[in-house]
Formats: C-alpha cells, sequence, structure tokens
C-alpha cells in the first residue's frame, strides 16, 4: 500500500477522499440538503448493498473464469452455461432433498466434473491454440444452452433459500430518524443476501491463501507466469491444469446455486452472466483474481447503482467503465503487462 | 510437413477473362438466370438471405482471415446501420423516423457505421487475439441491451417496423426478383472488393501484421494504423448487409443484433472458412438451408422440430475440431486427396 501511495500520489489521495464519501454517506445520517439532491438514503443503501452482493456473486463466476484463463490462456465462454448447469442441478438437488445446502456441494462436484471431461478431452487436445478452443467454447455453449432449454423448458426456476435465511434482518446501518419519537430508523436487508456476501467472502479469502500460502497454489502461480518453464522443471502440468479447470467450473456451477436463490435461473441467463464475467475481468485485469474481486465491486455497485439512479442507460454506466479502463490501462486495473 | 504445391501455370498472353476457370463462369450464369427459374421462396429467402448474411460474416473474414482479429462486433455495426436507415429515413414509427430521402439517409448510415466500427475498432486493437473476441462481444452486448432499455432513439423492444427500400427507377425492391438481383449484386461487390483489397498493398500488410506484428512494425509499418483501418473498411460490408438485411424483413429491433445472431456470423464465417472471401457465402448458404429445413432434418432424425441451435452447434463443433479452416479446408482436403500421389505423398499436378 505505501508503495502505491508512493507510485501514485494523486490516485492515492482520490481514493482516500472517495473512500471518506463513501464512509460518511454509509454511517451518517444525511442532512436535508443531501436528501434534496440524490434521494433517500434508504435507497441509496439498499443499491450499495445490492451491488456489493451481486459483484460478489460476479466474483464467484469471474473468478473460476479468470483463474482459467490466467493458466490455460483459454477464454471460456461456456463460463456462463456452467453456471446455468450450476443453477439447474441446484434447483433440482433442492427439489428432491429439501436440503440448500446439499445443492452447493452437489453443483460443485457436478460442474466440476463436467470441467474435467472437458478439459481432458477437448481442451488438451488443442493446447496453445487459443483462438480455436474459443470457438469450441463458443459451439459448446450453444449445444449446452439448447440442450438445457431441452430438458428444462423456458420456465423460470427459483431456488427457494431455507426458512432460517429467509426474511430481512435489521442491520446497525442508519437510514434516518424517525420525526414523532426522534429514534434511529435501522436498514431491514435480507439475511441470505448477507449470506452469500460473508460466503463468497470466505471463500475469496480462501483462494487468496490457497493461491499464495500452498504448493498447488504456487504451482499455478508459477504457471501463469510460464507455464513451458513450469513443465520442464518436472510438474505434471496437465494434472494441474485439469484441477484448476475443474474448481473453476465448479465455483461456476456453485455461483449457478447462488444466482439460482436470489435471482433466477431461465434460459439467456447464462449468456448475461458470461458477458458479466467478461466485463468484469476485463475491468480487473485478466487472469488476476484481486483483479476480478476489484472489477465484480465496481461493475456489481455500477449496474446497482445505474438502475437506481439512471434507468435508461445503467447497462452505458457498465460499458463506459470497461471502455475506460480500456482506453488507458488495456490490461485492466490490476492485470500486469 | 514440407509439402510440395506445384502452381499452375498459366501463359502471359491470356486474358484476364480468360485466365478464370469455366467452372466460375458456369455459376456466375447459374446465379444471373436463378430467377426464371427458383420460387420467390428460394430467391428471396434462401438466396437473398444467405447473401445478405454472407456479406455480414464477409467482413468478420476480413478482418479475422486476414487480419487475425475475431471482432464480434460485425452483427452490431449491420445493426447499427439498420437502425441507422430507420430512423433517418421512413418507418411506421413515425414519432422518431425523419424521413429524409434514400440518398440521405443510406449514406448516413454508411458513415456512422464506419466511424462506429472504428471506434470499436481503436478499442479492440488495443489488445490482441482472445482479448479481442472479448472486448467485441461485450461491445456488442451493450448494443443489444442499450437499444433495448432506449427509447427515445432506438425505440425500445419493439425496434421499428415498416423499413422498406426506396422505389428507386420505378422498381419494388422488395419484390424477390428485384431484392434477389439487389443483394446479388452487392454481394459479388463486395466478394471482389474483399479479393481485391487483400491483394493491394494495404491487404498485403494487413496479412502480414496477422503473421508477425513485431516483424512489420520494425520495417516500419503502422501496425495500429492498419488494424483500425481495417476495421474501418470491413464496416462497409457489414453495413450493407445490415441495411439489406433490415429491408429484407422490413423491421429492426434489438434481437437483430443480439447476442445470438452475433454468435451465428462467427459460426457462419467459420463453418465456410476464412481463408478465402467466398467461404462466408458458402457458410451462409448452409446456415440458411440448415435453418429454413432443420424441421424436416430434425424430425427424419427422430428429434423435436425446434431443436436448430443443437443442430447448428454440433455442426460448428464438428467442424472447429476436425475442420480448423471451414468447409473450405474440408473441399481443398478432399481435392489434394484426389491429387496426391498415391507413391510418393505428394501434390502432383494432373496433365
Amino acid at each position: 500500500m505505501r508503495r502505491f501511495a508512493r507510485l501514485h500520489p494523486w490516485w492515492s489521495v482520490w481514493i482516500a477522499i472517495a473512500t471518506l464519501v463513501l464512509l460518511y454517506l454509509t454511517f451518517a445520517i444525511w442532512p436535508p440538503w443531501l436528501i434534496g439532491l440524490i434521494g433517500k438514503k434508504k435507497l441509496f443503501l439498499n443499491s450499495l448493498f445490492n451491488g456489493i452482493t451481486l459483484g460478489s456473486l460476479y466474483f464467484l463466476i469471474a473468478s473460476g473464469f479468470t483463474l482459467i484463463f490466467g493458466l490455460m490462456r483459454n477464454v471460456n465462454l461456456a463460463h456462463g452455461s456452467l453456471y446455468m448447469m450450476g443453477g439447474y442441478i441446484g434447483y433440482l438437488i433442492g427439489d428432491w432433498t429439501g436440503y440448500w445446502l446439499l445443492a452447493f456441494p452437489v453443483a460443485f462436484m457436478v460442474v466440476g466434473l463436467f470441467g474435467v471431461i472437458l478439459q481432458y478431452f477437448v481442451f488438451r487436445r488443442m493446447e496453445g491454440e487459443d483462438i480455436r478452443q474459443t470457438l469450441v467454447t463458443i459451439g459448446i455453449s450453444i449445444v449446452l444452452a439448447d440442450i438445457m432449454l431441452w430438458a428444462f423448458g423456458g420456465d423460470f426456476y427459483n431456488i427457494s433459500p431455507p426458512s432460517w435465511l429467509s426474511g430481512p434482518i435489521e442491520t446497525i446501518f442508519v437510514t434516518g430518524v424517525k420525526r414523532s419519537s426522534g429514534d434511529l430508523i435501522y436498514l431491514k436487508y435480507p439475511l441470505v443476501r448477507l449470506a452469500i456476501f460473508a460466503a463468497s467472502l470466505a471463500i475469496g479469502l480462501g483462494m487468496w491463501l490457497a493461491i499464495n500460502r500452498t504448493r498447488i497454489g504456487m504451482l499455478i502461480r508459477a504457471g501463469v507466469d510460464d507455464r513451458d518453464i513450469l513443465s520442464a522443471s518436472g510438474i505434471r502440468v496437465q494434472f494441474v491444469f485439469v484441477a484448476v479447470f475443474a474448481f473453476g467450473a465448479g465455483l461456476a456451477g456453485m455461483a449457478g446455486v447462488v444466482g439460482g436463490t436470489f435471482q433466477s435461473i431461465a434460459p439467456g441467463e447464462d449468456i448475461r452472466f458470461l458477458l458479466a464475467s467478461l466485463v468484469v475481468v476485463i475491468v480487473g485485469g485478466m487472469g488476476s483474481i484481486p483483479g476480478a474481486a476489484l472489477g465484480a465491486v465496481i461493475i456489481g455497485i455500477a449496474e446497482q447503482f445505474g438502475s437506481v439512479y439512471f434507468p435508461t442507460y445503467a447497462v452505458v454506466v457498465t460499458f463506459l467503465i470497461m471502455v475506460l479502463v480500456l482506453a488507458f490501462r488495456p490490461t485492466g486495473l490490476l492485470g500486469r503487462n | 510437413m514440407a509439402q510440395v504445391v506445384t502452381t499452375e501455370t498459366t501463359p502471359q498472353s491470356r486474358s484476364m477473362f480468360g485466365r478464370i476457370p469455366a467452372a466460375y463462369w458456369l455459376f456466375g450464369a447459374f446465379l444471373l438466370v436463378l430467377p426464371s427459374f427458383a420460387s420467390n421462396f428460394v430467391m428471396y429467402q434462401i438466396f437473398g438471405w444467405s447473401f445478405i448474411l454472407g456479406m455480414i460474416a464477409l467482413s468478420l473474414m476480413f478482418l479475422a482471415g486476414y487480419g487475425g482479429m475475431f471482432s464480434l462486433a460485425q452483427m452490431t455495426v449491420a445493426g447499427l446501420a439498420g437502425y441507422v436507415v430507420a430512423i433517418c429515413g421512413t418507418s411506421a414509427i413515425t414519432d422518431i423516423s425523419q424521413n429524409w430521402p434514400w440518398y440521405v439517409n443510406i449514406p448516413a448510415a454508411l458513415l456512422i457505421a464506419a466511424i462506429f466500427a472504428t471506434v470499436v475498432g481503436w478499442l479492440a486493437v488495443r489488445t490482441e487475439g482472445i482479448y479481442t473476441i472479448m472486448i467485441t462481444l461485450a461491445v456488442a452486448s451493450a448494443f443489444f441491451y442499450f437499444t433495448r432499455q432506449n427509447y427515445v432513439l432506438f425505440n425500445g423492444f419493439s425496434g421499428f417496423n415498416g423499413v422498406f427500400p426506396p422505389q428507386l427507377f420505378g422498381v419494388d425492391w422488395r419484390h424477390p426478383v428485384a431484392f434477389y438481383y439487389l443483394s446479388l449484386f452487392w454481394a459479388a461487390f463486395w466478394y471482389f472488393a474483399v479479393l481485391y483489397v487483400s491483394r493491394s498493398p494495404m491487404g498485403l500488410a494487413l496479412q502480414g501484421i496477422r503473421d508477425n506484428p513485431r516483424r512489420m512494425s520494425a520495417l516500419g509499418f503502422d501496425v495500429t494504423a492498419h488494424r483500425v483501418a481495417a476495421y474501418t473498411f470491413a464496416a462497409f460490408p457489414a453495413a450493407i448487409g445490415g441495411i439489406l438485411l433490415t429491408w429484407q424483413s422490413a423491421q429492426i429491433s434489438p434481437g437483430t443484433a443480439g447476442v445470438g445472431p452475433v454468435i451465428d456470423i462467427l459460426v457462419i464465417a467459420v463453418i465456410g472458412g476464412l481463408r478465402h472471401p467466398v467461404g462466408p457465402f458458402v457458410g451462409a448458404f448452409v446456415y440458411v438451408i440448415l435453418k429454413s429445413f432443420s424441421i424436416d432434418i430434425l424430425v427424419a432424425l427422430g428429434l423435436g422440430g425446434e431443436r436448430f441451435q443443437l443442430l447448428i452447434g454440433l455442426g460448428f463443433l464438428v467442424i472447429v475440431f476436425w475442420s480448423p479452416d471451414g468447409l473450405l479446408g474440408l473441399w481443398a482436403k478432399l481435392r489434394d486427396l484426389h491429387r496426391r500421389d498415391p507413391l510418393i505423398g505428394r501434390l502432383v499436378r494432373r496433365l
């Protein structure tokens, strides 16, 4: 952090000011002129939290995408289909067994297994041919989307969370003061969204620890830097590839369960989330997991604020962020050259 | 593997036209006289649509085949041109359409499409290879969502209907025969234009950049400028295709340039083959045939009639897997098989 501040003093100042403003907006009781300027605090806090939780869902999807890309140079455009597959599997499991929590490991394992099959039988055969791999993933996503449409039809599927997670919870954030009694009004927020945020935070931290502190993480980092040297030094790099692909695919499958819980699963969602993870990864920096986290939060918040404050141009806000990042930092915010 | 490919030696005395093989003449004549025996459906829906999709895929083929840039935004460029024609020209949405004459709105459409493509190209060429696919896909989907949400200019979800071609020279250009010749003319025009540009200094430089950007840069070529210029040039066949597509269905809506059609254009170009400008047209013809008759094919296979996407997806996978050069590559392989000498395994020229 100190190094960053020394290298980019102006940026640090701007980031510090933005953080302070955000902290003030989150914790202070808004004076009337501020409410007159940008509307009620409840709306602001809700869209901020929705943005962060949406960002955590994006992070779950994009981190697998960026991991696969960073290590194997494989732009997996079937990632959205893996997400949707996980959502449907989660729905089936939740419907059959009634255990919401069981849906996560099952979706993770089934979709991860599918990822193993893809990596072992398809992508291993065309290693080093980036464009061809990408084209194959497009073909796979077309086929998977149609098979899932065939099997599940065009209906919306919603995975219902268990009763102990449903309903709103009172948080510590003040939205205003009651005019009659002077009591503080606290923000109520759906518990399941908070749980999902906490879970993706845990997964993100776990991934960071696994990548920076374990042996397999060391292999992955070495592979991202130079996979030829890694395989030349006697590592069976194909195993690492299969493991990473399975893990990334499994994460997408798990994200499908999350997405099916707090939104819904329907045809077309695969493309929506594929695009979201593309934009997240482009903004954050391709191949970088902290970048995926940063990009996911930025895009999630931008999308929510966009849809609340400028409903017609919500997409344009997201897109503008992408264009600005590309114009000034083509490798993404945290990407390396 | 080293291959000996013997080139056809042609006497320089033969004229330019004499060097074109007879089969090409026959095929051209066939396309010209097709309206005398084909039904309206075949002319308008099969051939007209193939030419249009072929033109849009041709612009992708130009970028991908000669420039190594897989731009998924070409359908978006086409869609934008169609939108401009609907907004500036006449449509059933009289609140928005400006009713400008055709000699204003068509150049406007081409110009705006070219500017848009240049900006997209400028953004996309900052990165390379697979990154280009990601960025152009993001651009294409942003355009789709934007047109779907914007009601002031793009009329949102429903788009524009009643967009008809102008009654130029007293001809109804939506009549199957007239439309067939119109789309044939433009398809042929852009086919030869792309062929010409690919052999011009600009096209050769572009192919050099595709093969080794660093070396071309060292030779003094401006790599970025050539790539952006390629995007600008490729905007024109796509824009013409987009305008014709709008006239053919008399409507344009966000779905015209949605993510599905964007991917379809890539599928068409890859199925046909990215080596030669004829590839996109072959791919488009196969795609249109499959799309028009998929119900019969699927029912014959014992599947439901609506599994078209499955069919096209599997076909695409098969092509990418076994013949990266598309149907053209398959054709070349078959031809070489026939020409290959069974003993030495090399290509020989039959006398």
